[in-house]
């Protein structure tokens, strides 16, 4: 178990308050002028010895990220944006980011600005999170009136300035060149690739897009050392993150761990165990709704870091666990998976657009059973002509949880199938 | 200079281009429903999907740029897989109703499900269906078909400039339409239909009329509009029943106007099929040669200064050669094209066409437009500006009505006025000219119709020579006409001293006892006088109403014949259909009557009229060529009236007596142009 010493996000249950005050008594915005002074080539470094990874999902190494973006311009500013468009079922960390830490994410985006030479940051959050927007604002105008940023932020001798922006509530706008386009102005579709976003981004411009836990944890990494943040984890996974457990468990919660701790010891230590004894448990969604599912067998022996679940055949995604135990009627969990998607689809590229409605509904036939068996197999196909065919992930998304269902549950969604052809025949009779 | 292996083949392309594009300059097919090269790459069809090598994923090869080494597949069992697989996706909440869609038989979706597609379909939920939605009179929308390959949006807000169409819902309601409901408003939207892979936005007039394997295609020219647009005349039997766009990089890419396209049901009523003589005040039904002795009993001893011609918007080179050699034989010169009371000259070539040429306009800078509004006079060649502004580094100013012409255009003032502080230097927009590498300055009707025309393009010449349009490399004097007819007319040296206002005003004081009209609708006609009229065209409109002879000829469709555009260059129409009835090819008719007043011209055949037109004109020998002229003096300086200069087209729909005849083009006018002009009493 991580000491709790050792946890970046000291605040993160909100004890202690969101102000200013609260985030310099644990030791936000402290000699923030000194690591900017450094460079951005030492932050960009520093970031990519840490090892640490993306935490928006896809896992990418963040100092490289940082590390692609252009030094000339060419005039042309460079934009920091920061997504708290977290929307991605299951999760709920950035949430309690912008709650009750908003100044490690200000501080951290400064950081990052300064790592990437952006002039700005806009800060992209989600629609529902009406109240975590007013924290944060507070947080910024707090920031701006103690000159931390702004002109001359931390006198540090940078300008930079934060802006926040609401989203709409559209799950896409996660994504980060559908986040760009919603930022504009425009209707939240992805866009192609290339150009990435580190070239052509916001209006043009040359932009990096981080999840907030990602920006959240960069003052620490430096203060601390990369050497520090690289002590935690496996080769590749490195470090602490928050994980969020859902679910059929006693104590539903978030926290802050170690990369590379067991699933077993994560649900037993801190979320007070499976609701009914481990062997109560059905399967696990490991990390957030769009990764496959895992049955118990896996979960026994599951490490909860990045190649650990890739091993099992699914993810980590955000690190959202949602728990399932043998109440769940898990085709009937997958079913609202699927219509979750068909509804938050943007409709730009056709097999998304086509295919989610589709899966959907052939989901929902599946519940009552209202299939043929080679169906399964049909899905099965569906899903795969839809999984990389699409512009942006949300059509890889859709069609994971399914394949998970079919590859771990077959026997399952048969039985449900044999026993209405069963009911209906002996009507008949 | 990338080098790539396409399936492996090696093949070196340039720089910037796409996968797709690459493939296919080695012959490979790549099937696609969302790009199309003249709009920008959406990507979301996802039916152009290849295999890279090193890729994790497969790309879309319409928006992945070639790069050094690259190794692509289009032809694995992968490939055929993703195709059948985006096919199958995009059919499922397709209609099918194929049998009862217009765009059967020319339909990119059949194709390449016919190509690329399953033989089945797996799909057993509901399909979707989307409400239907009204585009105005033009457009059929039945957009349950749509595929939402978004080429009509793109089209909309890049090509036309009028962003319009849009999406709006998202996932499986995604729909396209235009927000609010409405008409569509822009002069171009009728290339949507043609760029709409699917039955989804088909022709409204055209609806259920024909098979295309059913259609005689006929390569032809339009005359709506002096753009000269190359048009594919679609013709079943004796009928024409539609016009689409033909390619033509020089002149109209591969658009067309709404007018050029739509127009084309006029051709089938207020036809004259048949010779008419007045007798008693009432026109009489006759035959040809009793329509002849009717003309001969008044044209043979007349004195020739009492006889006149003029020529209209829509006759062909053909017919107004014959027409000036007879005017000729009969011993008067008083014959003119210029309807509208222009005041070009033909002295000098490069004072009279559009030199700069319409795709030279994308080489220019900066651009002055001189009372014209474009949108409404020459749609395609506002396209060409507005491609050319969308470029960046271009600056237009136009000086009369204050109109939108979907491009970035400052209205500099209203009329000679600003002019005159532009010629003098003392005006912003000078310095925007003064700066430009190649400005060039496009100068409307509506600034040489005026009184003071002549002394307005003298102007212009001045602006041209003091601005640096004119130099070894570069015209940047451009005159816009209206008229298809005009250039040629001028070419031919269809003009009188005082023009067709002097032949109308002697008319009315009796000094002309018998006038021609070839095909002249476009003069006030109560002003004739006691003039014995002989009007020849294909319409019944302003001029067959006060004939006292007709004489039916055909329309563009319906002959071999030789139109000079705006650019001054010559195109040749061809035969598509028969004319109606009795009606002749006009250049014949002219023939046969000269016969018969003893004046016989002396060409029998098409080839010999041709070579009478080179005879007068050298320039009658080029071919589909924008040569323009050698520069030199024109216009004549003179005091400027200091009145706003005012567009000669007011309804873009009807401007002709094709146009005017056509019921498609009326309906157009209710939803567009009366727009707000409620109808009352029994009539709404």
């Amino acid at each position: 178990m991580l000491k709790d010493s050792d946890r970046i996000f000291q605040n993160i249950y909100g004890f202690k308050g969101s102000g200013l005050k609260t985030a310099k008594s644990i030791g936000d915005w402290k000699n923030t002028k000194k690591y900017i002074a450094k460079g951005r080539d030492w932050i960009v470094d520093e970031i990519k010895n840490s090892g640490l990874r993306g935490r928006g999902g896809a896992g990418f190494s963040t100092g490289m990220k940082w590390s692609f973006m252009p030094k000339e311009t060419g005039g042309r500013p460079v934009y920091l944006t920061i997504n708290a468009d977290e929307g991605e079922p299951g999760t709920c960390k950035d949430r309690e980011i912008l709650r009750n830490e908003p100044h490690k994410l200000i501080e951290g985006a400064l950081l990052a600005a300064a790592a990437v030479g952006a002039c700005a940051a806009y800060i992209y959050v989600r629609g529902e999170f009406f109240r975590e927007g007013e924290v944060l604002q507070r947080a910024i105008d707090e920031a701006y009136a103690a000159g931390l940023i702004g002109k001359n932020s931390c006198g540090s001798g940078i300008d930079f300035d934060v802006h926040m922006q609401m989203g709409a509530g559209a799950y896409i706008c996660g994504e980060e060149s559908a986040l760009i386009e919603s930022l504009e102005g425009k209707p939240g579709q992805p866009r192609l690739k290339p150009p990435f976003p580190a070239n052509v981004g916001l209006y043009g411009c040359p932009t990096t897009v981080n999840n907030v836990e990602s920006i959240a944890v960069v003052p620490t990494i430096l203060r601390r050392g990369a050497k520090w943040f690289s002590s935690f984890g496996r080769e590749n996974n490195l470090g602490t993150k928050l994980f969020c457990i859902s679910g059929h468990v006693n104590n539903p919660c978030i926290v802050e761990e170690t990369m590379g701790i067991t699933m077993r010891d994560l649900i037993d230590t801190h979320a007070g165990g499976v609701r009914g004894g481990w062997d109560n448990l059905l399967a696990v969604i490991p990390g957030g709704a769009s990764v496959p599912m895992m049955p118990k067998n896996l979960c026994e022996e599951a490490i909860m870091d990045y190649d650990g679940l890739r091993e099992h055949g699914s993810g980590l995604g955000t690190g959202a666990v949602m728990v399932m135990d043998r109440s769940t009627d898990l085709i009937k969990a997958i079913a609202r998976l699927s219509k979750f998607y068909a509804h938050e689809s943007c409709g730009q590229c056709t097999p998304c657009r086509e295919g989610t409605g589709w899966m959907s509904r052939m989901m929902e036939r599946m519940v009552t059973g209202d299939m043929a068996i080679d169906e399964i197999d049909m899905l099965q196909d569906v899903t795969k002509q839809i999984e990389g065919h699409t512009i942006c992930a949300l059509g890889d998304a859709a069609a994971w949880p399914i394949q998970g269902l079919i590859r771990h549950f077959r026997p399952e969604i048969e039985r449900r199938i044999n026993d209405r052809a069963s009911r209906l025949s002996g009507q008949a009779a | 200079m990338p080098k790539l292996t396409i399936d492996g083949i090696e093949i070196e392309v340039d720089n910037g281009l796409t996968v797709l594009q690459a493939c296919e300059q080695i012959g490979i097919e790549i099937p696609r429903f969302c790009y199309h090269e003249r709009l920008t790459v959406a990507g979301n069809c996802r039916m152009c999907l290849v295999e890279m090598e090193r890729a994790p994923k497969p790309v879309a090869s319409c928006a992945m740029p070639v790069g050094e080494g690259m190794v692509i597949t289009t032809n694995s069992p992968a490939v055929k897989k993703m195709r059948q697989g985006v096919m199958e996706l995009l059919l499922i909440n397709h209609p099918l109703d194929c049998p009862i869609c217009d765009q059967g038989g020319e339909c990119d979706l059949q194709d390449q499900a016919v190509g690329y597609g399953m033989d089945r379909s797996r799909f057993m939920e509901n399909k979707r269906s989307v409400k239907n939605k009204t585009f105005g009179p033009l457009i059929k929308a039945m957009m349950t078909r749509c595929i939402h390959c978004t080429r009509c949006v793109r089209f909309s807000s890049e090509i036309a400039g009028v962003p319009e169409m849009g999406t709006t819902g998202r996932g499986e309601h995604m729909e396209v339409g235009t927000y609010i409901k409405k008409a569509l408003t822009s002069e171009l939207s009728g290339n949507m239909i043609d760029l709409c892979p699917v039955g989804a936005l088909t022709s409204n007039p055209y609806a259920f009329d024909t098979r295309p394997w059913e259609l005689k295609k006929t390569e032809s020219v339009d005359v709506m509009d002096a753009v000269g647009s190359a048009i594919r005349v679609d013709t079943k039997g004796g009928e024409v029943m539609r016009i689409l766009p033909r390619l033509n990089e020089d002149v109209n890419e591969e658009w067309v106007s709404d007018k050029t396209r739509f127009a084309c049901d006029g051709l089938k009523s207020q036809r004259l099929d048949s010779p008419y003589v007045r007798r008693n005040g009432k026109l009489i039904k006759t035959s040809w040669n009793d329509a002849f002795a009717a003309i001969s009993e008044k044209i043979k001893g007349i004195d020739g200064s009492r006889f006149a011609s003029i020529t209209g918007d829509l006759a062909c080179a053909e017919s107004m050669t014959a027409l000036k050699d007879l005017t000729a034989s009969i011993g008067s010169t008083k014959i003119d094209c210029r309807q509208d009371g222009t005041k070009l000259d033909n002295r000098n070539r490069a004072g009279y066409v559009f030199n700069t040429t319409i795709s030279g306009i994308e080489n220019s800078d900066a651009c002055l437009i001189i009372g014209a509004n474009i949108r409404r006079e020459a749609p395609i060649v506002n396209a060409r500006l507005r491609k050319r502004y969308l470029t960046g580094g271009f600056e237009a100013g136009m000086i009369g009505e204050k109109v939108d012409l979907t491009f970035s255009c400052e209205n500099l003032g209203s009329g000679t006025d600003t002019l005159c502080e532009i010629a003098d230097g003392k005006h912003k927009f000078a310095k925007v000219l003064k700066k430009a590498k190649k400005p060039m300055l496009i100068l409307g009707q509506g600034a040489l119709t005026r009184p003071d025309g002549s002394a307005v393009l003298a102007m212009a010449r001045a602006i041209a020579e003091k601005y640096g349009m004119i130099t070894d490399d570069w015209n940047g004097f451009n005159v816009l006409h209206t008229a298809a007819a005009r250039v040629g007319g001028l070419d031919l040296g269809i003009t009188c001293e005082g023009g067709v206002a002097s032949i109308v005003d002697e008319c009315s004081a009796g000094k002309i006892d018998v006038i021609y009209l070839l095909g002249a609708d476009e003069i006030d006609t109560n002003k004739l006088g006691k003039a014995f009229v002989i009007y020849q065209g294909h319409h019944g409109d302003a001029g067959a109403h006060r004939a006292d002879v007709i004489l039916p000829g055909a329309a563009y469709t319906e002959k071999n014949a030789t139109y000079v555009n705006t650019e001054g260059r010559v195109q040749k129409t061809q035969l598509a259909v028969f004319p109606v009835g009795e009606a002749r090819e006009d250049w014949t008719i002219i023939r046969a009557l000269s016969d018969v007043l003893g004046h016989k011209l002396p060409y029998d055949t098409l080839l010999e009229v041709r070579s009478r037109m080179v005879e007068i004109n050298a320039v009658f020998k080029s071919d589909d060529q924008a040569t323009g002229g050698v520069w030199g003096k024109f216009g004549t300086k003179g005091e400027l009236e200091s009145s706003a200069f005012v567009s000669p087209i007011l309804n873009f729909h009807m401007t002709d007596p094709i146009s005017r005849s056509s019921e498609t083009m009326a309906q157009c006018t209710e939803a567009l142009f009366d727009e707000g002009k409620r109808n009352i009493g029994t009539n709404g």
